[in-house]
């Protein structure tokens, strides 16, 4: 759920990326590191940014940058996508490889996992070969040293021949050292910096291609790594140095020749196609193997069997799908129970500030229609809003973020991975549902993660199937008056937990029922391969966790409703009451869509309601509030048990209340929602369809168990 | 010779051949996943698939049918 104030909302609508230099002399600096290092920990401690992290893959999905200054230089830090590699496999990858490329940093820093620095080291040589002035910052020293792995770091950094920085990116003193490094560093450019050595019929190759380009102006370019990429024959890449170097660059007659030459040399050893490829990685991965030897010791060897007993549990046969639902349902109670007492008394409050509100309107002797627009309308939806959803929100977002910090969510997909194999799609969508789970739109940019571009629509289409943290209150609440009013205490708090959490279910299962119609309709394909890491667990800062999702995602979130609640508020309350004929406009445009809602189960209202909070769900239940009380009158505080009875008084029955969850699983995204899957699918058509598709489905459900219900009764 | 889906929670193995093509094949090498390379399996899935590998000091999730395609032999030390 990568949930900050710059990825949820409009701003989930990335717009790529722009250096923007605030006054010419800035350093640029590229973030780069295998995925779930801590690279956006860094960047964020660097740039007192809040970038969305969280333990598991693939999180930076695409380029954020920051300003930081020392004491002699200003910085900006662009913080790309994590990969493994940069030889540009996925998208992710490609954006990587072309910012250290073609962006021209001044400096880049690689970040690296020091429990796994031999794998990390592969894409720190594939960084040096493009790039000499990088970096080394080997991070998470703290994890290591608990792990009793020991490292090296001068002898590291003297094999690989670039400056390396231990660092606990939590402790912003251990970056001051990194900083002091990057301010060093266009001095000590110096050809020290590790060169792979190929298997010799590589290197003659290459050395065939160098000799044509050292007549060339290739700018920045590393001219041997450039040979060793020419001879591998990419596409993407050479569109790129199209763009870069000049179309005509390529079509260089010398440099086409000793391209052809080259590449027949290699065939004639019988290097062609896959195995080229093969053995430049190999040759890396080696190297990184042989620079860890020596560099690395590890103090004990059962440093991971702690990690393996959790799994052992939460990823067992017969554990791991009850753990899921266990840790669920108990978040969920947490949250429901936690948020009753202060969610009276918000509304207590607010609602009393409503009476002084009307009190001073009537002293200053304020026309009763602008009491009524401002008060009644603009106060009341805001007063609603934050009284019902900030409660939840302050308790659900740190849990959440709790779990993610943990390292759990990777393994949620690694649970999800078969069932959803079934539906012919990928594990990680379980990452990007849960991410609905805060925002839908920030879902939806998240399913970049996903490589294959059937698998990744899929997951774009089907993701507004879990509730978004704009629908949880809604539900809550519903589910609090209809099913649970009568119970009492513990009891009424986990009937409640449980009841959400069957809904949050049938949200999955109709994911993973859209997803396979999906696949065997419009998106016909099979399940592409794929890989998971699955992280170390690690201990999440808690204090800094409950900070940061108060501000960072729960007030902004909550401003956002508000925002949108405000205007609405207005706009209702004069729909509710300016009156043509005999009845209000909200009420004409109720009446006309009645008799198809009552099919639904529903009545107009409430389906009014749905498709005015089209710009943001928090504001369905204030709209179908305030269209009952304009035909009647209520003056009393809207405490639960109150706003039950008006709702019962307006013809609600627990087949109603059923309806109403249902369709609030399931219509149409949100606008936001569809702004992103417009700009991510950059089709109409995609968009159409992720709008259509869970409304079918409410549509259908709730007539199927309206009809149902009716007839047993 | 066996392949990596036939290594049981626990086991070692080392890798001999990548019989995969394409994308799988580039990704599985970008983890290190090359020959000579000495993997654990350290668990699997509630639902069986995908199967998780200790490679060089990571932890991967693997599906089985892409494990079907990655020639293994038993460790030297017997491990």
């Amino acid at each position: 759920m990568g949930l900050t104030k710059n990825s949820v909302g409009i701003k989930a609508v990335d717009g790529g990326l722009v250096i923007q230099k605030e006054n010419g002399n800035e350093r640029v600096v590229a973030l780069a590191g295998n995925p779930n290092v801590g690279k956006s920990t860094v960047f964020n401690a660097l740039t007192g940014m809040n970038q969305h992290t969280g333990n598991w893959p693939g999180k930076t999905v695409s380029n954020a940058q920051g300003y930081c200054k020392t004491e002699n230089n200003s910085y900006i830090l662009v913080d790309i996508p994590g990969t493994y590699s940069l030889m540009a496999h996925s998208a992710e990858e490609e954006v990587a490889r072309n910012f250290i490329c073609f962006g021209e940093p001044d400096a880049v820093v690689v970040v690296c996992d020091a429990t796994c620095l031999e794998r990390n080291l592969n894409l720190v040589i594939q960084t040096v070969e493009i790039c000499k002035n990088t970096v080394v910052c080997v991070n998470l020293l703290d994890e290591a040293r608990r792990k009793g792995i020991k490292l090296d770091l001068k002898k590291l950094s003297e094999r690989l021949g670039v400056p390396v920085v231990g660092t606990v990116a939590q402790k912003k003193k251990t970056l001051t050292e990194l900083m002091k490094t990057l301010d060093k560093v266009p001095l000590n450019t110096s050809d020290n910096a590790i060169r792979v050595r190929y298997p010799d019929i590589i290197e003659e190759a290459v050395g065939i291609i160098e000799d044509a380009l050292n007549g060339m102006d290739c700018t920045q370019l590393d001219k041997r790594w450039l040979s060793l990429k020419l001879l591998e024959n990419d596409p993407q890449l050479e569109a790129q140095l199209k763009l870069y170097l000049g179309s005509d660059f390529l079509d260089n007659g010398a440099l086409k020749a000793a391209t052809v030459k080259a590449t027949q040399k290699l065939q004639l050893c019988g290097v062609r196609g896959d195995k080229l490829k093969d053995m430049i990685v190999s040759s890396i991965v080696l190297t990184a193997e042989k620079i860890c030897n020596g560099v690395v010791t590890y103090a004990e060897s059962g440093y991971r069997s702690a990690d393996r007993k959790i799994d052992r549990v939460l990823t067992s046969r017969w554990g791991g799908y009850p753990v899921m639902l266990l840790l669920m349902a108990f978040i969920f109670w947490l949250t429901i129970s936690g948020a009753n007492y202060p969610s009276e008394l918000l509304s207590k409050g607010l609602f009393a500030v409503q009476d002084m509100l009307s009190d001073l309107f009537m002293k200053l002797g304020a026309p009763e229609w602008l009491h009524g627009a401002l008060v009644m309308g603009v106060y009341r939806v805001l007063a609603w809003v934050v009284s019902v959803m900030l409660p939840p929100m302050a308790i659900f977002f740190p849990l959440f973020t709790l779990l993610e910090d943990s390292g759990y969510l990777p393994r949620v997909a690694y649970n999800l991975d078969r069932p959803f194999k079934r539906c012919c799609a990928c594990g990680k969508q379980a990452l990007t549902m849960c991410m609905g789970f805060g925002c839908n739109a920030a879902g939806v940019v998240g399913c970049r993660i996903i490589d294959s571009p059937r698998e990744r629509l899929l997951a774009i289409l089907t993701n507004s199937f879990v509730p978004c943290n704009g629908r949880f209150p809604t539900i809550i609440t519903v589910i609090a008056m209809f099913f649970v009013g009568s119970a009492a205490g513990v009891f009424s708090s986990v009937l409640s937990a449980v009841l959400l959490t069957a809904v949050i279910v049938l949200g999955i299962l109709m994911t993973f029922l859209s997803t396979k119609l999906l696949s065997k309709t419009v998106l016909k394909g099979v399940p592409s391969s794929f890989t998971l890491e699955l992280p170390p667990y690690r201990k999440p800062q808690i204090g800094k966790v409950i900070v940061r999702s108060v501000f960072d995602r729960t007030l902004f979130v909550l401003g956002r409703a508000a925002a949108v609640a405000a205007p609405a508020g207005l706009i209702i309350w004069l729909a509710a009451n300016i009156t043509v004929g005999e009845s209000s406009i909200l009420q004409h445009c109720a009446n006309f869509l009645d008799p198809f809602a009552r099919l639904m189960g529903l009545d107009g209202v409430i389906l009014i309601a749905f498709i005015l909070g089209f710009p943001a769900n928090e504001i369905v239940v204030p709209i179908i509030i305030m269209a009952y009380t304009a035909n009647g009158s209520l003056t009393e505080l809207p405490g639960i048990f109150v706003m039950k009875n008006l709702l019962e008084a307006n013809g609600w029955t627990w087949i109603t209340a059923i309806c109403f969850l249902i369709f609030c699983l399931m219509h149409w995204p949100c606008s936001t929602t569809l702004i992103t899957i417009k700009k991510e699918t950059g089709s109409l058509k995609w968009t159409a369809l992720a709008a259509v598709l869970p409304t079918v489905f409410g549509i259908v459900l709730c007539i199927l168990f309206n009809l149902t219900a009716k007839m047993f009764l | 010779m066996n392949s990596l889906d036939k290594i049981k929670p626990g086991e070692h193995a080392v890798i001999s051949k990548l019989n995969i093509s394409g994308n799988m094949r580039r990704r599985l090498l970008d983890i290190g996943l090359i020959e000579n390379t000495e993997v654990e399996c350290v668990g699997k899935s509630p639902a069986g698939d995908p199967l998780a590998f200790l490679i060089r000091g990571a932890v991967i999730a693997i599906r089985s049918e892409d494990c079907c395609g990655i020639t293994v032999r038993p460790c030297k030390a017997g491990g």
